[in-house]
């Protein structure tokens, strides 16, 4: 178990989270910008002065008397805009952090940059980038992985890809994940709970996160033709049947069902 | 015939003044470029304070400090023997003083360049501050590394005014090239003043063109 009671004073609001996390779980933390999402995974990894109690596994990582720094939290961080070593190959940033060659093949492998060792990371893409950062972030085998929206740069289909190569490496060492992510798809996808923040505080805390979807869609129409219309909703687009009495750009709702 | 003495004396005081520099100024700018005291605006200023102050106000606050009437200058002659006025030590130390900025700002500015997230990572991974320093910042800012040292080489090599006050002209001890130019124009020398500036103006020249084509390669 996982016992936070972060709290900081910044700028414009108060930070104050109060959280129990389980081993193991996939938490994901959405909110609007400013709400306070990345500097509580800062104050968690030790990063950020705080007024904070931080228990994990019964061990104190920080109280009022004690307050363990970063090298000691056993956590890995994986940032947005990935904060590999540039003076080194894609696996020296992985060594650098532990010499253990057999997990550092093992990551590289799975991540498919195996190829790639021996590269200087500044010759990546940004989606290879961003797995170097994730395998490294792994190699320390921490008991919290921390993912401050670590896909928020790349494209769609590499996005996916990353998604599935995420979910499955927390399926392999288990590890407890907390991902910052303003895509809610994706927050969906990965994540078994989700955490929304307003102003520093905890909104909504939605355990059964799947208890309040939505079977309708909201579109807007962008297209009228004969007897249908197209309508849009985020990126994709559909052509639906024509109601009467409609124009472009209004907004509709789409009862959605399943049919296999 | 042409004494290369004085030139060999100004890149002498020059490499001591660069190596002691550098020694000193790494561990000075990394803590400027992370701390977040109020008392780091007081310290940027007392080191930029020699590239604003006139030669002569530097080289006499100086002296003075060297000599028998200030209380270092008594105490290091009295304890340790040390008599740093008109001798070749007293330069290196002069030189330390009034070449400090040209070595600590590019440094600093090197470090407050550096990806912050990076040197997070590495404490993360569970790396103190001087392995980070080592490993991860140094070798990604290698340009910085440079010109702080080339430049700080350079400008020693090229100081005049405090050079005159602190050491005088002592030949084959304080009597740089700088100085011996000064003097050749004084005694209507030209010839010489003419070749000993051609020199100095070719090791400039090569220094700081050396320092913008490293830079340009070490651009991503």
């Amino acid at each position: 178990m996982i016992e936070l009671q972060i709290s900081k004073k910044l700028n414009n609001i108060d930070l104050d989270i109060s959280l129990n996390i389980q081993e193991g779980e996939f938490l994901a933390i959405c909110g609007k910008s400013g709400s306070g999402k990345t500097t509580f995974l800062r104050v968690l990894s030790g990063l950020e002065d705080s007024d904070s109690t931080i228990k994990v596994a019964n061990k104190v990582w920080q109280d009022k008397t004690k307050k363990l720094p970063p090298q000691k939290r056993e956590i890995g961080f994986v940032f947005q805009n990935y904060a590999l070593f540039e003076n080194m190959s894609v696996e020296q940033n992985l060594l650098y952090v532990q010499k253990d060659k057999e997990l550092c093949e093992y990551l590289l492998k799975t991540t498919e940059l195996y190829e790639l060792r021996k590269h200087y990371t500044k010759t990546l893409s940004g989606g290879q980038k961003q797995r170097v950062a994730l395998c490294r972030a792994l190699m320390g085998k921490p008991k919290i992985l921390l993912l401050d929206e670590p896909l928020s740069a790349l494209d769609t289909k590499m996005r996916k890809k990353l998604q599935d190569e995420l979910k499955f490496l927390h399926k392999k060492f288990k590890l407890t994940t907390i991902l910052v992510s303003h895509d809610l798809l994706e927050v969906y996808k990965m994540a078994t709970r989700v955490v929304e923040f307003e102003d520093g505080k905890i909104k909504k805390d939605n355990k059964n996160m799947f208890a309040d979807v939505k079977k309708t869609l909201h579109v807007e129409v962008i297209k009228l033709k004969q007897n249908s219309v197209v309508v849009s909703c985020g990126e994709q687009i559909f052509e639906v049947k024509k109601p009467l009495h409609v124009e472009v750009g209004d907004s509709l709702e789409l009862s959605c069902e399943v049919v296999v | 015939m042409i004494d290369f003495a004085p030139f060999w004396l100004s890149f002498k005081l020059a490499f001591l003044t660069t190596f002691i520099l550098f020694v000193l100024s790494l561990p000075f700018a990394w803590w400027l470029s992370n701390t977040n005291s109020k008392l780091k605006p007081v310290f940027e200023t007392i080191t930029a304070l020699p590239i604003v102050l006139p030669p002569s106000v530097l080289g006499f606050y100086i002296l003075w400090a060297f000599s028998y009437n200030s209380p270092l200058g008594a105490f290091l002659e009295d304890s340790l023997g040390v008599k740093l006025v008109f001798s070749f030590s007293g330069l290196v130390v002069a030189s330390c003083i009034y070449s400090l900025p040209f070595m600590v700002q590019p440094l600093q500015a090197g470090f407050e360049k550096l990806d912050k997230h990076m040197l997070e990572s590495s404490y993360i991974s569970g790396k103190g501050k001087l392995q980070t320093l080592f490993r991860v910042a140094l070798p990604n800012m290698k340009p910085s590394l440079l010109s702080a040292i080339i430049i700080t080489f350079a400008h020693t090599v090229g100081e005049f005014g405090v050079v005159l006050m602190v050491g005088g002209s002592i030949p084959e001890e304080t009597k740089v090239a700088s100085v011996a130019i000064y003097e050749m124009v004084e005694v209507m020398d030209y010839e010489m003043a003419h070749i000993y500036s051609g020199i100095m103006v070719a090791i400039s020249f090569s220094v700081l063109v050396s320092v913008y084509i490293f830079n340009k390669r070490f651009k991503v």
